[in-house]
């Protein structure tokens, strides 16, 4: 075994110093490597779901989305609820730049005017090539309540002496444009309260039934598979329908999210009951016991943390759900109602087949629909591979 | 056409395998030179991380396919015609076909390569019937024989059972019984005993022995414990990060390792006849990360022999007794004396 | 108040483990209990480390974890000496509980599920010092210190455990049981999840502390060989009982119970030269019994007689010697030529 040592003199190598203490591995390292054994759970999160290009895309798209949503009253030209006479299903208008007469910098429209088809008898607009009208920006308009406190009555963008129809007008002369974005308020914000109120219902159930288990564990399953087994439009609908009817907007709004999230917090509830019962045994979580530490302690501190990031996963992924049901229920009619602007009841209008061959405009609250419930679905998964950044 | 020393079926040239993931690329295995002499049974050792089950697995190409391979892997049909696996495309007839018949694998989880929708029989009839003609009265024959030779009671009546019937222990029979089902050349044991009891451990490895010995098997061993590489191969491949720093007759390596890494290993094991009280030797530090190899010597950082040479080169693979190799720098000049006494 | 001898630090009397087994659909009945642990009694002395060993399913864990109370026990005594005088384990309240777990602790098997990956470890190891009281200050200044203590740097005290090795974890998991100064640590398979070359420093660690505070170990394991460094005396469990308690060199140089003997003889030792007797024993652990009649180990026994298979026997002692600990429970005891190690 000590041949080797001979060697030692040949190549006449300097024995280095002692090699390092048996935690020293700090020595090698860069600041990289550095930073990410101070990391938390949720800057490792971050750094896992900054790779996820196509969910990084849609946060992007969601963010914008509510912004918009927030600052509607400001963003759209007109109120949510005027109408314009003489302008009944005007189609989308250009926003142009040029025209034969050469290029403009500020952008404009030009008037329409109505004419009847006298075969026909149906609405037609004509654009009056003739006359430009300008798009200006931060123009005065009808006032408002910004963020429901400062009044205000300057909007984004308008036309003097004509109308702005960027997504045209409804079967009341209403602006789509600005129906979208009032319609957004409601629609986007349902799903945001009712998952909420699922994520207590769940936590708590789900909590419980896992951590205490036995009788109490049995009772709440059953319950939890009773309410799943129920179809689910019939119960909405008798649900709507036993909202009294003279119910303020409000709270039929506040009522719709109820029902929603009274349905929607059993897969939660299971989903964090699952979690609480590995996590029980989970050797840490016996050390902290052994510990003497309380056990709200050990829920709050070794319990919660270590499944929130995926119930915020899932919960992510289920905003879309509660959304599709508010528009479905509008829809149908049992939900919200007239004069609440949301984006079901704005899609009511394009039941009729033959209205919808007239103006199909009316359906672009639905391409809203599809791109937020896509961009969460993306959002989602992206967070979902995220959540655990421990695992391989 | 390559060439490959007379007597051996399995050569492993300079083999290369990085992994490329999104946090960076993981030099699993760099420049790993083994061969396996037909007949004999060589063991691949080494704590985790240390790229010996990557290298045995890039034999039967079952890596992901996030893995990049280089190198050779030749090996020697019954023809007697030499094959490289490593240029075979991914998934084509030829590896299939060396998979199906001339190199088996068994796993430390005998669930990995059992199916448990299928009983017994047909999992173990599927090759015989497929690659060896046979029909399936001669299958279920020859199906029970297998059964009985490994060591399950009533393979009658077993035969036609399903895997999660069975206990650990007889899970593990059928799979080696499956691996043997394709009359193979070469088996290729994966940790074939980790996750078993000392008793049961004993029972399984007695098993291979004997099958190695029946069926005039070619077997490589990957694993942690050198107790068990003491008892059951004739070679010894030392592993550490992704290369082999030593290599040679088992006895040889026991009683005259030269790396510091083998030296340490040796020692650091707890002995049955130990004593109360003393302290066993340990390799301070833990392995390094595959994400980062240090440049030079991988063990550089864990020696306690490490010279300034080892922080710039490579050790060179150095031949310091009949079939014993060894890389590391401490023994640089010692092919020579070995060259000049032989 | 309970009584033990003065140097007795831990002692079990008849601790029953009993897990039921529920039928039915919606009125769920017992109809009968898996038998973890079925009357087991050891004692330990102050100072000293008795080894608990068996294969996997034997119920050692549960043992371990019924002393501490992590479980309940069906039946049994655990009287604890503490500070504050005797009491006993089985039948204490929450409060109490409390305050005896400052004077034993626990030290888990994976390194990985035993720290929480969401805490820095500054915070897993004062967790037992925050319910404890101590000031933000003093659990500081002490996590410092016991960092220095299992060999770790101090101003590691704020990253999180995925920048640690499965060695410097164990390190970490040691660190928290000692922080508030226990007089016992129950340890739980603390390094059968490390690598061989890291393996050692653990147990050398354990020894050192020992040594240092005067800690009294329940070290519990599979592995014979790791035992031998460690404990003065050994229990052997077989199916929820002990078969065998004797003083280490005794128990490894003298067997006196078949299944100790096949124990020994199936560890592979790392010496290519030793005897390994690897077919030593048939059959296989089935899991712990629903009903007991018989030896639990007759099945597998090569010497079982008409009267094994008809009465359990009792552990007894055959020591003729009253400072040496060997007891016993097998009828044949007297009888048999069993092997040992050196």
């Amino acid at each position: 075994m000590d041949q080797g040592l001979s060697s030692q003199q040949a190549t006449q190598n300097v024995p280095l110093p002692k090699p390092p203490s048996a935690d020293d591995d700090s020595t090698a390292l860069g600041k990289t490597e550095e930073k990410v054994f101070y990391a938390t759970q949720w800057q490792l999160m971050w750094w896992k779901f900054r790779k996820h290009k196509v969910a990084m895309v849609s946060a992007v798209v969601i963010i914008f989305m509510y912004i918009c949503a927030i600052f509607a009253p400001f963003i759209a030209p007109y109120a949510p609820t005027e109408r314009h006479r003489g302008f009944l299903y005007v189609p989308p208008q250009k926003v142009r730049f040029w025209d034969e007469n050469g290029f403009s910098l500020r952008p404009f429209v030009y008037p329409i005017e109505q004419e009847i088809d006298i075969m026909t008898m149906q609405r037609k607009y004509i654009e009056d090539t003739s006359k430009r009208l300008p798009v200006k920006f931060f123009v005065r308009g009808s006032s408002y309540k910004l963020l429901g406190l400062f009044e205000c009555d300057i909007h984004l963008f308008g036309v003097e002496d004509g109308k702005v129809f960027l997504f045209g007008t409804d079967n009341m002369g209403r602006d789509l444009f600005t129906r979208v974005l009032y319609g957004a308020q409601i629609s986007m914000s349902i799903g945001l309260v009712g998952v909420f109120l699922s994520l207590l219902l769940g936590l708590v159930f789900g909590g419980i039934s896992g951590y205490y288990g036995g009788a109490v564990d049995n009772a709440i399953q059953r319950i939890i598979e009773v309410l799943r087994s129920f179809p689910t439009i019939p119960l909405w609908m008798a649900l709507g329908a036993a909202l009294p009817p003279e119910l303020s907007p409000v709270g039929v709004y506040m009522g719709i999210t109820i029902i929603l999230s009274l349905i929607g917090w059993t897969a939660l509830g299971r989903q964090v009951r699952g979690k609480v019962l590995a996590l029980k045994n989970e050797d840490f979580v016996i050390a902290a016991r052994l510990a003497g530490t309380s056990e709200p302690r050990i829920i709050m501190t070794h319990l919660i943390p270590s499944f929130m990031s995926h119930i915020i996963a899932s919960l992510t992924l289920s905003i879309p759900s509660m959304i599709l049901a508010e528009t479905s229920l509008s829809f149908l009619g049992i939900g919200l109602r007239p004069p609440v602007v949301s984006w079901g009841v704005m899609l009511q209008q394009a039941q009729n087949v033959n209205t919808l061959m007239m103006a199909p405009w009316l359906l672009i609250p639905g391409v809203f629909v599809v791109v937020y419930v896509l961009a969460f679905n993306f959002l989602g998964d992206g967070l979902r591979d995220a959540a655990d950044p421990y695992g391989v | 056409m390559d060439t490959m020393t007379e007597g051996n079926i399995l050569e492993v040239r300079d083999l290369t395998v990085r992994f490329m993931m999104n946090e960076g690329t993981v030099h699993a295995v760099n420049g790993v030179t083994f061969s396996l002499p037909e007949g004999k049974s060589i063991g691949i050792v080494g704590e985790s991380g240390c790229g010996k089950t990557v290298s045995a697995y890039s034999v039967t190409q079952l890596l992901p396919k996030t893995a990049r391979v280089s190198g050779q892997i030749l090996f020697r049909e019954k023809e007697g015609t030499i094959t490289d696996i490593a240029k075979l495309p991914v998934d084509g007839k030829e590896i299939r076909r060396i998979r199906g018949q001339e190199i088996s694998m068994i796993f430390q989880e005998p669930m990995s390569s059992l199916s448990p929708v299928h009983t017994v029989f047909n999992q173990l009839a599927e090759a015989m019937i497929l690659f060896q003609g046979m029909t399936k009265k001669q299958a279920r024959e020859r199906c029970v024989e297998l059964l009985k030779l490994v060591g399950i009671e009533n393979a009658e009546r077993r035969v036609d059972e399903y895997p999660f019937q069975f206990s650990g222990g007889m899970r593990q029979r059928a799979m080696i019984a499956m691996a043997l089902a394709r009359n193979p050349r070469i088996l290729i044991a994966d940790e074939p005993t980790t996750a078993l009891d000392v008793t049961l451990q004993a029972q399984v490895l007695s098993l291979i022995q004997e099958m190695q010995d029946e069926f005039k098997l070619s077997m490589i061993l990957i694993t942690h414990a050198l107790g068990v590489v003491a008892h059951m191969v004739d070679y010894i491949h030392i592993m550490y990060l992704g290369r082999v720093v030593e290599s040679g007759p088992t006895l040889e390596i026991f009683e005259n390792p030269k790396h510091p890494y083998t030296r340490g290993l040796l020692n650091s094991i707890p002995k049955l006849h130990g004593k109360r009280g003393q302290r066993v030797s340990s390799i301070p530090g833990a392995v390094p990360s595959a994400y980062s190899l240090p440049e030079g010597c991988v063990f550089r950082a864990r020696c306690s022999e490490r010279r300034s040479a080892c922080m710039y080169e490579i050790p060179r693979r150095i031949q310091v007794g009949s079939e014993h190799y060894v890389s590391c720098c401490l023994y640089d000049g010692e092919e020579d004396q070995y060259a000049a006494n032989a | 108040m309970p009584q033990m001898p003065e140097d007795t630090v831990l002692q079990v009397t008849n601790l029953k483990k009993y897990f039921p087994i529920e039928s039915g659909f919606l009125r769920r009945k017992v109809v009968g209990n898996v038998r973890a642990v079925d009357g087991v009694s050891f004692y330990i002395k102050k100072g000293r480390t008795l080894g608990l060993v068996g294969e996997s399913g034997c119920g050692k864990t549960t043992v371990a974890r019924t002393i501490l109370r992590a479980i309940d026990p069906t039946e049994g005594s655990i009287l604890f000496r503490t500070r504050d005088g005797i009491v006993d384990m089985a039948t204490l309240d929450n409060e109490g509980l409390k305050k005896a777990r400052t004077e034993i602790q626990m030290v888990f098997q994976d390194p990985y599920s035993s720290l929480n990956p969401r805490m820095p470890i500054m915070d897993i190891i004062a967790e037992p010092l925050r319910a404890h009281g101590y000031s933000r200050k003093d659990q500081e200044e002490r996590v410092k210190e016991l960092l220095e203590l299992v060999g770790l740097r101090a101003e590691y005290a704020r990253r999180y455990p995925h920048s640690f090795s499965g060695g410097q974890r164990q390190r970490i998991g040691i660190a928290r049981a000692l922080a508030l100064n226990p007089s016992v640590v129950v340890a739980d398979e603390p390094v059968s999840a490390l690598d061989v070359s890291v393996q050692a420093q653990v147990l050398n660690l354990l020894l050192d502390l020992q040594e240092q505070m005067g800690l009294t170990y329940l070290f519990i394991s599979h592995d014979l060989s790791v035992v031998r460094y460690l404990c003065d005396r050994v229990a052997v469990m077989y199916l929820g009982r002990i078969v065998e308690l004797a003083d280490v060199d005794i128990l490894y140089g003298q067997p006196r119970h078949p299944y100790t003997s096949t124990l020994l003889s199936s560890v592979p030792d790392a010496d290519p030269r030793s005897a390994w007797h690897a077919k030593a024993i048939k059959g296989e652990i089935t899991g712990p019994p629903r009903e007991v009649r018989g030896c639990a180990f007759a099945p597998r026994c090569p010497y079982a007689v008409g009267i094994c298979k008809s009465t359990a026997p009792e552990l007894r002692s055959i020591s003729t010697d009253e400072s040496v600990t060997h007891e016993v429970a097998c009828h044949l005891a007297e009888e048999l030529e069993l092997e040992g190690v050196s």
